[in-house]
Parts: structure tokens; C-alpha cells; sequence
């Protein structure tokens, strides 16, 4: 028996029965439509949260300085003084390394324009832009040589310059750090909140040379900002520069602790796969639900049918036949369940991104393994109907009433 | 050689068990049909008539004894196999017609070659379903479904499906059952057409007025054959309809 022939009969069977049909399907409607939908949501929401952790800047790796103990007293992570500039440059020479920043911090008050504000100010060199994948939106960023002639050059974020400089051009103008007068040559594009809620752009960025000596009288570094030359040599970068410190420091306890980028991206997508098989289980829940309502009706389908059955079994359709004719009966419920309920989740998620303005995804894999496992479904909850409907007695079945 | 014969049976019994008696429902029966026959078997209910009838439609096992179909020993098929031979050989007519209902007369028709195991063409199915519609005279109806025909037309589309598969045999079980006494000479004025070109019928009945259409008479009790016997007068289904009819105006005039 041709396969065509039989989805034109399971066609007419299920119209037969229209609301009934739909019925059947709205279970496995429901489902797929809510896994494609929360799918969608999730994912568009993990994507955000990833794009947001590669804006933080690639490939990054960060050396902070130990802690400080003194007596009974643990200082925390950065409160000993163990990283020098010479680190930073002994650093800057592995091979697997492309730029590096000695970054200084401190929150100063500072002054402009008969205005003051409390900020961060970051000693850092010309390569923090690219390490943080920052841009300069005017002016520019200050130069090797401001670094080793400790200028008086500042670079400024948005939210500096919206409460200093209101409705002005800051470029070129002076603020005053600890009464030191900085000019100001560029402004940061503004990037906004991080992941931990920190304004990106509330910040004053200076030469850590010029933060080392002119502003405070530090010798040791809070942090080294380190860029590896590709995320495949980021661990390799990563291990030779604990070895180069260790050798360094010459200290039996590291005082220091190296993180990269990586492993931000890592606890991210181990977030988002938790979510996944989250839905995985929703969805699996949601699938056998809809399947028993599809064995349901097929076996009421069968008995109802059943002088049917004997009918075909008398021309001559063997077992198989039959078995075949009500398998591709649940397999068309459930697959078109699944085509429906595909849609409405998509058109779902469509109206949460117009409406709520959510960035919602849907994953063409999530498309693929809803509609293969709502089609799987039909074939797992129809078989014992259908393979009752094909064990009938064809005597039994033709004397059914 | 059983190729001179379309049916041979050879002592078939059968036997139910069931709960704690024995049912012999048919105890012996030997039966020679040749082809081109118009058998009718006749019997009260209870006389094995019917289980006869379901073993000859390779619907059920003798439990002992032969029964050759063609040639082919069919008691010792399976059930699969029992299904082809349905499919290829036999063509059922059942007393409620059993047509699908919400499927036009033509797809009805076409049912059998859905399952024949050669591949038909979709336009072959059809030229063939409307061959067999012609042949029992109902082509202008083929787009017809079952509730908008009346018995004797669903009876044909009936006839029509059995036909389709160009079987060895035409069995029919009480075609006239559900039928007015009109329809039913009109039913068996198709079965002698389709005997008259050859085709091999065997027919199920309790009324002996039906079975007098036939060639030949087999009568059953107590699921043994006690008759076997030629139809002497044998009816004619052209004449009584007309005889029907000029009777009908005779009351009609008066």
C-alpha cells in the first residue's frame, strides 16, 4: 500500500472528525507552542547576557594581586602589594600575549567646570581600549609617549561628561584631580551597565604613570589587564603567565590569582545549558501528555472504526496494512500539532519582542527537535492502537455493529 | 490435479472451542465447484452455513481437511497469505453491503487495488474502478456516496469493488437480505449477467426463492451437506422483473 494512498485516507479520517482532530492535536499544540515560546525567550535572553560578556572584551585575562594578611586580619583579593610595573612589562614579552594595561584605581572627588563629582579613575595605558574593547567617540586616547612622560591627559566616559560638562564639548577642557589640572583629550563611547551593574562609562582614564606618581604615590598595581592573542591560546597565556609570576615573586603561596574571560563564558553557557535541559524536561512532560491524549482517541478511533477494519481486511489488506493506515493517522495529528504549535510559539515570541521589546531567538534546532519529537510522539502513542486495529479477527471485526 | 476446479474441499471440519462444549460447526464437507458455476448453499441458521462461508473466503482455518482455491491449498496458509488470496481471488458481497461510508462509489471501488501488491497507477486504479462501476451498470454514480445511493445501488457498488481485482470467484453472503423483492431479482439479474460471461459465484442464502436464480443448490444441516442438486426451474431475472412489472400496472390499471 502506497504511502500517498494512505495519508489521503488518514486525511479523510481525521476530517471526519474536525473538532475532535483538533482536540487531539491542542495538547501537543500547547506543548510545542510553549516550549518553542519559553525556548525563544531564554535564548534571546542567555544571547543578551553573552553579547554583554564579550563586550566586556576578548580574549581577556586579569592578574590580580594577592591578599593581604596581616596578624589575624585577611585582607581580600588586590589588598597586598605584589604586582609591579615590571610584571606588566615581563608579561607584555610571552608570546601568546597581544597588549597589556597596568591598571591602578582609585575614587577620587573630582573638579571641572565649577562642578565636582566622585568618580573611578583608572591608571591604565594606551592598550585598555583595546583590551576592553572600548572606543574613543571623540578626540582620541593618549598615546605611549603620555605614558612615559606622565601627561596630564585624561580620557573621559559619558556619565563624566554628563555631570561636569552638561550640554558641552569637554574636549580640551581641564578637571582637576586632587587639584592636579588634566586635559582632556578624548571621550568613550558609552557602553553603559556591565553585568554587575556597574556604570561602564562613570570613569576618568588616565596614564598609570601619571595616577602612579602625580596622584597617588603608589609602586604596585591593583591588577594587570592582559590580552591573549586568540581564545585558543588564552589558557596557554593564561598558564605561562602564573609560571612567569611564580618565578618572579619568588613567594612558596601564589600572591597572586589569574581569571580569564573564558571562564565568565563558560559559568554563562553552563546557565544556559541548566535552562535548556530545564525545557528539555517541560517539554518532555508536555509531549507525553499530548501523546496520551492522541492514544486516547486513537484507540476510541479503532473500536469505532473497527467494522471498517474488517472491510479492508476482507478485500485483502494484510496487518501491516492496517497497522500502517492508523500509525500515519496519529503520526499526521501529531505532526500538524507540532507545525501548529511551532508557529504559535514563534508568533508568541514575536509579540513578547514587539510588545515587551525582549529580544526573543528562536534556534532553527529547537524548530527541528520540537516537530521530530511531536512526530515521534504520534508514532509512540499510536502504534498500540494501530497495532491493535491490525491483530483484529477480520470475521470479528466485519460482525461488529 | 485440482486445476479443472475453482474450489475443492476435501472433508473440511470445524471446530470452536469454546467454553466447555465443542461447537462442530461443519463436520465434513466435500465440495467440487467448477469454473463458471452459480452455486447457491442454502441452510437454516445454525447449519454451518456461514462458517462454510468464511472458509471458502480464506477468512478462516478448517480445523481439519483441504480446501484448494485455484489450485492452491489455502488451509495451510497464513494469515498474510490469506490476505493476498482475498486480495487477488475472491470477491466479497456482503448482506449489509458494507461500503465506507463518505467515500464516493468510485473509491470504494478502488479500495481492493490499494492493497494488490502490484504497483497500479493511480489513472489505472480508476479506468479499472469504472470498468467494474460499467459492469454492474452504475457509472453515472461513480462520484456518489454510500447515503446518497439506494440499497440496490450500493449492492452494486458493492458487486462493482468485488469485481475489481478480476477474482476467480464471487462470493456473496445473503446479497438480498437488505433488499425489497424488486431490487433483489434486479441483484441477481447482475449475477446472472456476470455468471453468463463466466464468472464463478457462489452465493450464501436462506431463501429459496433467491436461490432459484442459481445453477445449482447445495443445502446444509447440522453442518453436513444433504443436498447437492441442479436447479430444475430455474428463474430468469429479465422475465420475473418484467413479469413484476406487468403486474404492477395491472394494479395500477384496475
Amino acid at each position: 500500500m502506497r504511502i500517498f494512498a494512505s495519508l489521503r485516507i488518514a486525511g479523510r479520517a481525521l476530517r471526519r472528525n474536525k473538532m475532535r482532530s483538533l482536540l487531539t492535536m491542542l495538547g501537543i499544540i500547547i506543548g510545542v507552542g510553549a516550549v518553542i515560546g519559553s525556548v525563544s525567550l531564554t535564548t534571546g535572553a542567555t544571547k543578551q547576557v553573552e553579547d554583554q560578556v564579550a563586550s566586556l572584551g576578548e580574549n581577556v585575562i586579569t592578574v590580580f594581586s594577592g591578599n593581604f594578611t596581616q596578624g589575624a586580619m585577611r585582607g581580600g583579593w588586590g589588598s597586598a602589594p605584589t604586582l609591579t610595573v615590571d610584571d606588566a612589562q615581563a608579561i607584555a614579552q610571552l608570546p601568546n600575549v597581544l597588549a597589556v594595561s597596568p591598571e591602578v584605581r582609585d575614587r577620587e572627588q573630582i573638579l571641572a567646570n565649577g562642578l565636582n563629582w566622585n568618580t573611578q579613575v583608572m591608571g591604565e595605558s594606551p592598550d585598555y581600549a583595546q583590551i576592553l574593547n572600548r572606543s574613543i567617540v571623540s578626540g582620541a586616547m593618549f598615546s605611549d609617549q603620555d605614558v612615559r612622560s606622565l601627561a596630564k591627559s585624561a580620557v573621559i566616559g559619558q556619565t563624566v561628561v554628563d555631570q561636569l560638562f552638561p550640554g558641552e564639548n569637554p574636549l580640551g577642557k581641564t578637571l582637576r584631580i586632587r587639584n592636579i589640572p588634566f586635559q582632556i583629550i578624548g571621550v568613550l563611547t558609552p557602553k553603559g551597565f556591565n553585568l554587575f551593574g556597574q556604570d561602564q562609562d562613570d570613569i576618568v582614564i588616565v596614564p598609570y604613570t601619571s595616577h602612579m606618581h602625580r596622584i597617588t604615590t603608589r609602586t604596585f598595581l591593583n591588577d594587570i589587564l592582559v590580552e591573549a592573542s586568540s581564545d585558543k591560546t588564552i589558557n596557554l597565556a593564561q598558564n605561562e603567565i602564573t609560571d612567569l609570576l611564580t618565578a618572579r615573586h619568588r613567594s612558596k603561596e601564589p600572591d597572586f590569582t589569574v581569571r580569564n574571560q573564558a571562564d565568565l563564558m563558560d559559568r554563562v553557557s553552563a546557565s544556559s545549558r541548566a535552562m535548556g535541559f530545564l525545557l528539555a524536561g517541560v517539554a518532555a512532560v508536555s509531549l507525553i501528555v499530548g501523546g496520551i491524549g492522541i492514544m486516547n482517541i486513537m484507540l476510541v478511533s479503532v473500536t469505532e472504526r473497527t467494522r471498517e477494519i474488517g472491510i479492508r481486511m476482507a478485500v485483502g489488506a494484510r496487518a501491516a496494512d492496517i497497522l500502517v493506515q492508523f500509525l500515519i493517522e496519529a503520526v499526521t495529528l501529531s505532526a500538524i500539532g507540532g507545525s501548529i504549535g511551532i508557529a504559535g510559539g514563534m508568533i508568541f515570541s514575536w509579540l513578547i519582542a514587539f510588545l515587551k521589546h525582549w529580544p526573543t531567538v528562536t534556534p532553527t534546532v529547537w524548530i527541528i527537535i520540537a516537530f521530530i519529537s511531536s512526530t515521534i510522539i504520534g508514532v509512540i502513542s499510536g502504534f498500540y492502537p494501530a497495532w491493535k486495529a491490525s491483530q483484529l479477527d477480520p470475521i470479528d471485526a466485519l460482525r461488529y455493529e | 490435479m485440482q486445476t479443472n476446479h475453482v474450489i475443492k474441499l476435501e472433508e473440511i471440519q470445524k471446530t470452536y472451542h469454546t467454553g466447555e462444549v465443542d461447537v462442530h460447526a461443519v463436520r465434513g464437507v466435500s465440495l467440487e465447484i467448477a469454473p463458471g458455476e452459480f452455486v447457491a448453499i442454502m441452510g437454516s441458521s445454525g447449519s454451518g452455513k456461514s462458517t462454510l462461508m468464511n472458509m471458502i473466503g480464506a477468512l478462516d482455518h478448517p480445523t481439519h481437511g483441504h480446501y484448494w482455491l485455484d489450485g492452491v491449498d489455502v488451509s495451510t496458509l497464513d494469515r498474510d497469505a490469506l490476505a493476498d488470496v482475498r486480495n487477488q481471488k475472491i470477491g466479497f458481497v456482503f448482506q449489509g453491503f458494507n461500503l465506507l461510508s463518505r467515500t464516493s462509489a468510485l473509491e470504494n471501488v478502488e479500495m481492493p487495488l490499494l492493497y494488490n501488491h502490484k504497483r497500479i497507477q493511480a489513472h489505472e486504479q480508476r479506468d479499472r474502478a469504472t470498468h467494474a462501476l460499467e459492469l454492474v451498470g452504475l457509472s453515472q454514480r461513480a462520484d456518489h456516496h454510500p447515503n446518497q445511493l439506494s440499497g440496490g445501488q450500493q449492492q452494486r457498488v458493492a458487486i462493482a469493488r468485488a469485481l475489481v481485482n478480476q477474482p476467480s470467484l464471487l462470493l456473496a453472503d445473503e446479497p438480498t437480505g437488505n433488499l425489497d423483492s424488486q431490487t433483489s431479482i434486479e441483484i441477481m439479474g447482475v449475477f446472472q449477467k456476470l455468471n453468463a460471461q463466466g464468472i464463478t459465484i457462489i452465493m450464501v442464502t436462506h431463501e429459496l426463492d433467491v436461490a432459484r436464480y442459481t445453477r445449482r443448490m447445495v443445502i446444509l444441516r447440522d453442518g453436513k451437506i444433504v443436498t447437492d442438486e441442479l436447479v430444475k426451474d430455474r428463474l430468469i431475472a429479465e422475465t420475473e422483473l418484467n413479469n413484476l412489472r406487468e403486474a404492477q400496472q395491472a394494479v395500477q390499471l384496475a
